[in-house]
């Protein structure tokens, strides 16, 4: 009994039980979904718990380090992704006429997915050495910190991730305090920019915004996901068709249906009530997130919480905007119900992370 | 101090941190609302509209094509069945190179020639995602061995149908007709008359006879199967199912052994016999002859066999009852001894002598009669037994064409009898007023001579001649002639009879119905043009020979059978009723390039009649028979 309550003690020692909760009532929605979503696939289901599970080790092994470690890690994981993204543009594979995989003997790795991570890192870790002195300039470094890898991945092309990365390195600036002049005149500059944006984009990235203004303009190609996702959802209704009797899931007219467009699935079988209930489930999460954020003692912890909370409502807004028929489809899954390992781990990375910054002795700094 | 500063700094910056963090939070909440409402639109407002549209995805409506309704003759006898049978059916569109594909299929199941032309004719005629027959009837066999090399033929595959059968074949072709494969004009007539949707699924159509005719009956009613289709258009489950009502069996009044009898006794001649009842307007024989296998036609026919069909020089895809149209010859003569008497220009006792010749008052030219020298004293009665021209020249002469045409038109003739089959044609009952709407030129005495003796610009049917001796034989009843006499409720087996149609009644006086009825029992006795034909019959036998001109001869010519080309030769009519006392048949023979009507049309009556009313089957297949030889002069017209 001793020993026992001696191994649950060093189990949940670091663990903010609040949010792991919220996870793993989000992971059982998912495995749910993913259960209808397969028809009835216990082989895909196990897959993905083996991937929770899995994710789930490594968040206890990242809640169990304390920050300043994690802090350490920051530059050589930077410099050692910054460096894979070099790799890829020279020696990448090329996968449908995108480069984003690299080769290193043992298998193969997606580097962007790293720099998920090490780039918000890099930046909380930039501004926390900068702390005291924080000017212009700095924001101009971290800025330029966040850009070189960025338009790496852009190149590859990686429109999706690329777009994620800005987002949460946007999100450490902007907690930094980078100042609101600053940041309508990157609006407006991004507003000015579109055009050459446009100019430079890739033909299948330009059909996929074409299309989301006007879906049925292809039907059958690039509109034809948005167009199924959203007779999916809407045809829901209130309460939803029911577990495993969603039409447009069960008869395989929605694509993607257990990866990227999980949510129109869900969305086709449990309704609006459904709909309510898992954006409340998520709001939970998104909340705890943000106290332990506001309750975290360094700069460093805050804007690096600050950057994952934001990341990951990022993550969900953008796939349900898209899935939704709102925003144009890009490659990003749904947190946490998604299947899939790589987008659980680094997901449950950085709660590890967060409830590494809750659950050790705050340091406050002097 | 400076710790305190550092200190306040601290705070400072903490606040504006929260600060922003508090926007962040606004920041989410907002998302979250515009997904919020964008789900309420899409799934509260809009839940009707995508509801639809995933039904629409989702079900799929599959039809059930309903079994053709079976025909059966009178007593019963099959004319048109169906069978169940596995065929072999391509998506053309589906094999750029046809031609090798063909050739591959052919080292497994045996295609020959001729199914390659039918395919080709059938692909002319379809649309090309369309699924078509390269062969049917499968055996056990070759679908086993097809099967067992299906992943080579991707788009190809055997199919279980439900296909037509005639097992009378050519006895019946004309009347039954025949199904074959629905074509574009069939589909635009459909279209036309709103039934497009019960033939969704059907791949045949009635053409022509009864199958055309009665297609409405035959077809049924489509069911359909609500089917649960996926993203590939693979069926997953019936989700709910109406199914099909089967066509209506027809029973037609046609006595099938009759047929048969009737059949058989114009031996190699070509011609048509139409036998009506004339207690009610049944047909009880309906020949054209040659026929032809209506099978053929319903997978679609070969062109070489459509060539052979449609360029014989016998013609075996011309329904003779219901479209040739011939002179109808003497046996016109009944109704102008009618009229004549009806309309007072003749009275039985009038008789004339008979020089061998008629003259129009002050015209030199000379009608003459078919025997040389003349009959001698003709009255109405003798002229009828022996078929005297002379009398008819003379009398149609003060009848007038108008008088003879408004008379004559009440038995049918020049006039569509409206039985139940389609592409029925009029004929011609000359009139003056026709002439001159036809080619503007006044009618003239002339004219008339020779409509006496059917001949001139008279065109009949052999279906208008047995029906406007129907009317004699039942004085004055004009029964419509139908074909089917019941339709059958495939379902419940319920018969409904389809009563008897009288279109009207001729007041005709009995007194001269019995004189010219009597003068038509006589043609077939001792001294009539029939004598032969009558001899022995068991019953009173009532008949009119005829001879209807092929090609006309030049005034002052005489026609020779024998130096003329068989094509050329006369057509040989008969009409006839038995028993004369009581009408149980009424009949019109035609016989293509025969001669006379007294010795092979007349037989061929004898025949039916002795079947029909006897039950006695004919010793001999065609008759020989050389009985008194009716000629006639065949004028210059």
């Amino acid at each position: 009994m001793i020993e026992f309550k001696k191994i649950w003690y060093y189990l949940t020692r670091y663990i903010d039980s609040f949010l792991l909760v919220g996870i793993l009532a989000l992971m059982s929605v998912g495995l749910i979904v993913l259960y209808s979503a397969t028809g009835a696939n216990m082989g895909r289901v196990g897959n993905q718990m083996i991937n929770m599970l899995v994710a789930l080790v490594i968040m206890w092994l990242v809640a169990n380090i304390p920050l300043q470690q994690i802090m350490r890690l920051a530059l050589p994981m930077y410099i050692l992704g910054f460096a894979l993204l070099i790799g890829v543009a020279l020696f990448g594979e090329i996968n449908n006429g995108a480069r984003r995989w690299l080769n290193i003997g043992v298998t193969r790795i997606q580097p962007s997915e790293l720099m998920k991570i090490a780039i918000p890192l890099m930046m909380a870790w930039y501004f926390d050495k900068h702390e005291i002195t924080l000017r212009l300039r700095d924001y101009i470094g971290a800025t330029l910190l966040l850009m070189l890898p960025v338009l790496l991945i852009l190149r590859q092309p990686d429109l999706g991730t690329a777009l994620l990365i800005t987002a949460s390195g946007f999100y450490v600036l902007f907690l930094a305090g980078l100042s609101w002049r600053i940041i309508a005149g990157l609006v407006i500059a991004a507003a000015g920019s579109l055009p050459i944006l446009w100019s430079i984009m890739h033909d299948y990235q330009r059909r996929r915004i074409m299309t989301l203004f006007d879906p049925s303009q292809d039907p059958l190609g690039a509109g034809y996901h948005t167009i199924q996702s959203s007779i999916a959802i809407g045809s829901g209704g209130i309460v939803g068709k029911g577990w495993q009797n969603g039409t447009q899931t069960q008869l395989d007219f929605l694509p993607e249906q257990s990866t990227d467009f999980i949510f129109a699935v869900f969305s086709e079988e449990f309704g609006l009530i459904g709909n309510t209930i898992l954006l409340l489930l998520y709001l939970i999460v998104i909340g705890r997130c943000m106290v332990i954020t506001a309750n975290a003692s360094t700069q460093f912890t805050r804007l690096i919480a600050g950057s994952i909370t934001l990341t990951f409502f990022t993550y969900i807004f953008v796939n349900m905007g898209m899935v939704s028929g709102i925003l144009p489809v890009v490659g990003v899954p749904l947190p946490l119900i998604s299947y899939g390992g790589t987008s659980m781990v680094t997901m449950l990375l950085g709660f590890g992370i967060l409830m590494s910054i809750q659950t050790h002795p705050k340091l406050v700094k002097t | 101090m400076k710790h305190n500063v550092e200190l306040r700094n601290h705070s400072i910056e903490l606040h504006k941190f929260r600060i922003r963090l508090a926007l962040s939070a606004g920041f989410v909440l907002t998302l979250f609302l515009i997904l919020y409402a964008r789900f309420y639109y899409l799934q509260v407002t809009q839940q009707e509209h995508y509801h639809t549209l995933a039904e629409a995805n989702r079900i799929s409506i599959s039809p059930l094509v309903p079994n053709r309704g079976l025909i059966y003759d009178r007593n019963g006898r099959i004319l048109a069945q169906n069978y169940s049978a596995y065929t072999l059916e391509i998506v053309p569109s589906k094999f750029p190179d046809l031609e090798s594909t063909l050739d591959e299929l052919a080292t497994i199941i045996e295609i020959t020639p001729t199914d390659r032309q039918r395919f080709k004719k059938l692909m002319k005629e379809s649309k090309r995602f369309k699924s078509l027959p390269i062969r049917s009837r499968l055996t056990d066999v070759e679908i086993a061995s097809f099967a067992a090399n299906r992943y080579r033929f991707p788009g190809i595959e055997i199919k279980a149908r439900v296909l037509r059968q005639y097992p009378e074949k050519e006895i019946v072709s004309h009347m039954i007709g025949y199904i074959s494969r629905i074509n574009d004009k069939d589909l635009e007539q459909l279209e036309l008359n709103g039934e497009l949707n019960n033939y969704r699924g059907s791949h045949h159509i009635g053409k022509i006879g009864i199958e055309q005719s009665y297609e409405k009956q035959l077809h049924g009613v489509t069911g359909f199967e609500e089917v649960e289709t996926d993203a590939m258009g693979r069926s997953v489950r019936v989700l709910s199912r109406t199914p099909p009502t089967p066509g209506n069996n027809l029973i037609l009044s046609l006595d099938l052994e009759l047929q048969e009898v009737a059949e058989k006794a114009f031996g190699d001649y070509r011609g048509a016999l139409v036998a009506l009842d004339p207690n009610n307007g049944e047909v009880l024989a309906f020949i054209s002859k040659p026929g032809y296998d209506n099978n053929l036609f319903i997978g679609g026919i070969d062109q070489e066999s459509w060539n052979l069909l449609n360029n014989s020089i016998d013609r075996p895809l011309n329904n003779r009852a219901l479209r040739g149209v011939y002179p109808p010859g003497s046996t016109f003569k009944p109704f102008m001894a009618l009229a004549a008497l009806e309309l007072g220009k003749r009275t039985p006792e009038y008789n004339m002598s008979d020089p061998g010749y008629f003259a129009l008052p002050g015209v030199e030219r000379r009608y003459r009669d078919w025997k040389v020298g003349g009959h001698g004293r003709v009255n109405l009665h003798k002229s009828l037994v022996v078929s005297c021209d002379t009398y008819y020249y003379s009398l149609a002469n003060d009848l007038g064409i108008d008088n003879i045409h408004n008379f004559i038109s009440q038995f049918g003739l020049g006039r569509k009898t409206g039985i139940d089959m389609e592409g029925e044609v009029s004929g011609l009952l000359p009139s003056s007023a026709w002439k001159m709407r036809q080619y503007n030129q006044k009618w003239y005495a002339g004219d008339t001579i020779s409509v006496a003796i059917g001949q001139g610009y008279n065109l009949t049917t052999p279906l208008q001649l047995a029906f406007a001796t129907m009317i004699i034989a039942n004085n004055g009843k004009a029964y419509l002639p139908r074909l089917v006499k019941q339709i059958q409720n495939s379902q419940t087996g319920d018969v409904e009879d389809i009563p008897a149609k009288l279109l009207y009644s001729l007041n005709l006086k009995p007194k001269h119905l019995e004189i010219v009825k009597s003068a038509l029992v006589d043609v077939t006795r001792p001294g009539g043009t029939a004598a032969r034909v009558g001899a022995n019959a068991a019953y009173t036998f009532a008949g009119k020979t005829g001879t209807s001109q092929v090609i006309s001869i030049k005034q002052g010519e005489r026609y020779n059978e024998k130096s003329i080309n068989e094509r050329h030769r006369d057509h040989a009519m008969f009409i006839a009723y038995a028993p004369a006392e009581d009408p149980k048949i009424a009949l019109a023979v035609l016989v293509e390039n025969s001669g006379t009507g007294g010795s092979t049309a007349a037989p061929i009556a004898r025949q039916v009649f002795d079947y029909f009313l006897l039950g006695k089957l004919p010793e001999a297949t065609v008759a020989q028979f050389t009985g008194p030889v009716e000629e006639h002069i065949h004028e210059h017209l």
